[in-house]
């Protein structure tokens, strides 16, 4: 019953369309029911994305109010079952002047907010951490560097059973159902946390909506990335580029937290893994023969 | 250099071959190989829907119904390669068969024999490409991009899949050759370049994009085989070789790729525009270079698929503004197009309803690639179901609502027959509509995070997938009727008989040749009159 | 000239322009090897003389931090670890750090080493004079072996660069492997 009127009340939200999202300042960290949009995300970036994404949006939207526009009126009222008689000319040299001109410096306007954004995106420097990220078929692998703290990071347990064909087990009633994982990447806030990037066998995309970007993971060769979460929470996303039969199965599951909660998570971490690391890091092995 | 001439491999007789397999299996005759390519064609249309079917049905609920992950990634990506070289490709070169002799002036294509020889590759291909569905270790799975290490990862039917893609390779470019051959070399005496139909034009600037790229994917498919099966390490970094460059190489092809499905749709549009707006086309030089430069450009934008892949930001930037930039040509065929109904008199038949069609929703297309072209959103963007609603806007609403609409227009002019326009109206209603319910749910389940390629999903993703099921559905049944209509009218010949006009107020050459169109188009050159041509006063 | 020698001359022409299109997609194996050394855009890191390597004057003024990472194809039983997580380097200082490997595979197998830099734009200022991955590297049935990385960074290296992390990954030679493997066998047999 909760759950029903819950629906409803989102359905009326969804409703309201794109303009609604765009002033919600909530950063959801899973997805939602009827969601439109993307959302702001929990970083400086993923914020500075979402506008420039609401910018180029609004720009689109306008540009096709003005040529559906254009188009409709002619379809209405130059239409031969109104009498219309056909005009004769081919060109206006003007006309096509003014909307070459136009597009250009409208693509400039977006040209320009997207450089900025792309260049603060590109610096990785002065990070105070590096995690890196490893992508298996099918499951995440995190390693911080320097800690000697490394784990494996698959589908938790509950979705894995339910998304057996046939399993009869009802998605609904699954908890952040293909959104879940054993073990998250627990990071601290307010801290810039460096990420090296790259996977074992094939090409994986390793992305969390809420952070503002995905970067691919490819074996051989390391990628960087980096993010500065402000807000603690959970936050989640999936694998981004086809890798194999399970591909739509191994999420990504990262918790943000006050950097001294973090302190004494790594610290458990640490203690805990020192004698058992060579197990946890030897669980990747499908194709060993 | 307005020339006419026939080729000597042509005999001159004015009969069609007697024995059905005289007729179609060893046609050399333009029209016969037009139609044959349609029929193929359309046949194609049907297999790779029924797997686009396959997918909408696994991805109508969550969980997993239907089919295992394997065979789904195998239905994407044998309905993603099937549709671009199976289905869109041949039906625009089974109409440049039928209609570019018909518009230059000219009796028959350039190099029959070859003619028959590129379609004849198709079926083999095709044969090669969906036996795989029946083999041990299942169809192709990796994406019909075929990136490496995970395309490599299959059994044989790697080699399968390869060879295929060489045959369509072939069989393309053979085409090409042939489309350019009697482009340049068979037009009637004062059909000069800047004369002919837009419709020639872009098909002369894509069969150039077809000879400089299809090579290039033979050669990289070539290298995923010699990866695979002789040791070589191209793209394996074991080996000391970099899998990015496969992708490099493979969007190199690609992209020019994806204007080679376009550029034709672009010239069909401008056809049918002027016809129905009883106005000529606005601004037929700009049109022709409008086209050019996006041919040109579409050689260095190729980088934008890949804005993930680990770029230097000089690159990122370069390959963001050579994307956006293509938006600007791209503008300028659009707003033509509108100057063309502009103070025209129009009537919406059923051709021009898909004309009209298709300039709304392949510009919608056009936002969410220029959308997709501002790399910091593409981030966010890439490899979600935002970009599977870009790419269909432009294919589907865009690419095969053109072929639609030329198979509308020109239908009378082959079959000599009136098509049911009514059941053509409905046909163009239904199809808006439910291509609609199909795809524009897409981009928001792409903004709120659902990846493509999955075949199962978080069920906060459901009630748009749900709503896009519904309308795949449809829109897959409405395409029945399509098929009716075109049997109707080819087989049943019930419909009015077409004066040689058809259109009231069509122009160019293929309107002067009776309905249906005789065996032989032009045996001897036609005079060219410039008031008969669609754009008009050419001399600007 | 008459329509069918027109049609040849063309078809000629369009018919070198394939063959030149399929051979420039072949090129483009070495063009992107090239552009990517000068560039250093795919990470791949430069080498330099260990002459030319100690002729470069020191920046005292600056440390960028250097991170290492060790990694193993999975499928292969080794262990594979820097012996320093990091270091602090003065550009122009020439560095020397040992990694180590054990092979826990109960047979000999040659290991060859990939590397990679993070940052892409660092990895051209990145060189080194010494490495393990430039040969190949056999191991014993649990034979453990120290490798060293000596390199230089150069003074030139962009000023927002501050951390650098430089990534191992071993696979199996296969190639290597067997062929050890099979004159390890003919000389026991000698020895039989
Ligand atoms: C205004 C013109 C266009 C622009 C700026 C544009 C831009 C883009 C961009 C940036 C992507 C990559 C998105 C990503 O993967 O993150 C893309 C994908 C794609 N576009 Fe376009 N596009 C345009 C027109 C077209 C046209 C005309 C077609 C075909 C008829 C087309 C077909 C495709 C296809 C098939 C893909 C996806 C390929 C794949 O990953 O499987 N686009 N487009
Ligand atoms: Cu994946
Ligand atoms: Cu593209």
């Amino acid at each position: 019953m909760m759950q029903k009127e819950d629906m409803g009340m989102r359905k009326a939200k969804g409703g309201l369309g794109v303009a609604l999202m765009a002033l919600s300042v909530s950063a959801w960290a899973v997805p939602e029911r009827w969601q439109l949009n993307m959302t702001p995300g929990v970083t400086a970036t993923s914020q500075d994305v979402f506008q420039l994404h609401m910018l180029i949006l609004w720009i689109c939207v306008a540009i096709g109010i003005v040529v559906f526009g254009a188009m409709f009126y002619a379809m209405i009222k130059f239409r031969k079952s109104k009498g219309a008689v056909p005009a004769t000319w081919s060109h206006n040299t003007t006309a096509e002047i003014i909307w070459t001109v136009i597009p250009v410096l409208i693509l400039l306007g977006m040209a320009w907010p997207a450089t900025q954004t792309l260049v603060r995106m590109a610096d990785t420097g002065d990070a105070d951490m590096t995690v890196k990220i490893t992508g298996y078929q099918w499951k995440w692998r995190y390693e911080y560097l320097g800690e000697d703290v490394k784990f494996m990071s698959s589908l938790s347990r509950a979705a894995d059973e339910a998304r057996q064909l046939g399993s009869g087990i009802d998605p609904n009633s699954v908890e952040n159902y293909l959104l879940d994982v054993d073990r998250p990447l627990v990071v601290p806030t307010n801290t810039k946390i460096r990420f090296v990037i790259t996977a074992d066998d094939v090409i994986h995309a390793w992305w969390v909506p809420a952070l503002g970007w995905k970067q691919d993971a490819i074996p051989g060769f390391i990628n960087e990335a980096w993010t500065e979460i402000e807000e603690p929470g959970t936050y989640r996303g999936q694998c981004a580029e086809l890798c194999g039969k399970d591909h739509g199965f191994m999420p990504i599951v990262v918790v943000a937290k006050p950097r001294a909660e973090f302190d004494a998570w790594l610290a458990e971490q640490k203690a805990a893994n020192a004698p058992a690391t060579d197990a946890v890091v030897q669980a990747p092995a499908p194709t060993k023969s | 250099m307005a020339t006419y001439a026939t080729t000597d491999h042509h005999e001159d007789h004015d009969h069609k071959p007697s024995g059905f397999f005289e007729r179609w299996f060893m046609s050399t005759n333009h029209k016969d190989i037009g139609t044959l390519y349609l029929v193929f064609s359309l046949i194609m249309f049907f297999i790779g829907g029924a797997m686009a079917l396959v997918i909408r049905a696994e991805l109508f609920q969550p969980g997993l119904q239907l089919v295992e992950p394997d065979f789904f990634n195998s239905m994407t990506t044998v309905h993603a390669l099937v549709m671009i070289f199976g289905a869109v490709m041949p039906a625009f070169v089974g109409l440049a068969n039928w209609m570019i002799p018909m518009m230059v002036g000219a009796p028959d294509m350039a190099l029959p024999r070859m003619n028959n020889w590129s379609f004849w590759i198709m079926p083999f291909a095709f044969a090669l490409l969906l036996s795989t569905l029946f083999m041990e270790g299942g169809a192709p799975a990796g994406g019909w991009t075929l990136y490496p290490p995970l395309s490599i990862q299959g059994g044989n039917n790697v080699a399968f899949v390869i060879f295929a893609v060489h045959m369509m390779g072939i069989s393309s470019i053979m085409g090409a050759i042939n489309i350019i051959a009697t482009i340049l070399n068979m037009r009637a005496p004062g059909m000069d370049l800047l004369k002919m139909p837009v419709f020639v034009w872009t098909w002369l600037i894509t069969a150039f994009l077809l000879i400089a790229v299809m090579p290039v994917l033979a050669g990289a498919v070539t290298m995923l085989l010699t990866d695979k099966f002789f040791g070589t390490s191209f793209f394996s970094a074991a080996g000391g070789g970099d899998p990015v460059m496969f992708q490099h190489i493979f969007w190199f092809f690609g992209h020019p790729e994806v204007y080679i499905m376009i550029l034709p749709a672009f010239g069909i549009v401008s056809e049918i525009i002027p016809t129905f707006s009883r106005k000529p086309l606005f601004g037929y030089q700009a049109m022709v270079y409008a086209t050019a430069s996006i041919a040109f450009l579409s050689f260095i934008v190729w980088a934008h698929h890949m804005f993930t892949v680990g770029m230097p930001l000089g690159g990122q930037l370069f390959f963001m503004y050579a994307t956006m930039l293509i938006a600007v040509p791209t503008g300028v065929k659009v707003f033509n197009w509108v100057a063309t109904m502009w103070r025209g008199s129009m009537t919406f038949e059923t051709p021009m309803l898909f004309a009209v069609g298709f300039v709304i929703l392949f510009t919608i297309g056009g936002f969410s690639g220029l959308m997709l072209a501002i790399v910091p959103a593409d981030f966010q963007y890439h490899d979600t179901y935002f970009v599977v609603a870009h790419f269909h806007y432009v294919l589907v609403t865009g690419a095969i609502f053109s072929i639609m609409a030329a198979v509308y227009y020109w239908l009378p002019k082959w079959t000599g027959r009136m098509y049911n326009e009514t059941l053509g109206k409905w046909h163009f209603w239904l199809s808006t509509i439910t291509v609609n319910i199909l795809f524009f749910p897409q981009h928001f389940l792409g903004l709120a995070g659902m990846p493509r390629r999955i075949p199962d999903y978080n069920p906060a993703f459901a009630d748009f997938n749900v709503i896009s099921s519904v309308g795949g559905f449809a829109f897959g049944i409405t395409q029945l009727l399509f098929a009716w209509i075109v049997i109707d009218c080819c087989l049943r010949k019930r419909g009015a008989k077409a004066t040689s006009g058809v259109w009231e107020s069509a122009k160019g050459l293929e309107w002067t040749l009776a309905s249906p169109a005789p065996y032989h188009s032009f045996t001897t050159p036609p005079k060219i009159d410039d008031r008969m041509l669609a754009h008009g006063d050419v001399s600007h | 000239m008459n329509a069918s020698g027109r049609h040849r001359v063309l078809l000629k022409r369009m018919l070198l322009t394939c063959a030149a299109s399929f051979v420039f997609c072949f090129s483009l194996i070495p063009i992107y090897t090239i552009y990517c050394e000068i560039t250093g855009i795919n990470g791949k890191t430069g080498t330099l003389s260990p002459v030319a390597a100690g002729a470069t004057t020191i920046d005292y003024s600056r440390t960028v931090k250097v991170e290492f990472d060790a990694a193993v194809k999975s499928g292969l039983d080794w262990e594979f670890r820097p012996k320093v997580a990091s270091v602090d380097v003065h550009p122009g200082d020439v560095i020397e750090v040992m990694f180590e490997a054990i092979n826990r595979e109960p047979e000999l197998i040659v290991g060859q080493a990939v590397p990679s830099v993070a940052p892409n734009r660092a990895s051209l200022y990145f060189s080194k004079t010494e490495c393990f991955c430039f040969t190949e590297q056999p191991l014993e049935a649990g034979e453990s072996k120290d490798m060293p990385v000596r390199f230089v960074i150069d003074p030139a290296i962009p000023a927002n660069v501050s951390t650098v992390t430089l990534s191992y990954v071993f696979y199996r030679n296969e190639h290597a492997t067997q062929r050890l493997a099979q004159s390890a066998a003919a000389i026991d047999n000698r020895v039989l």
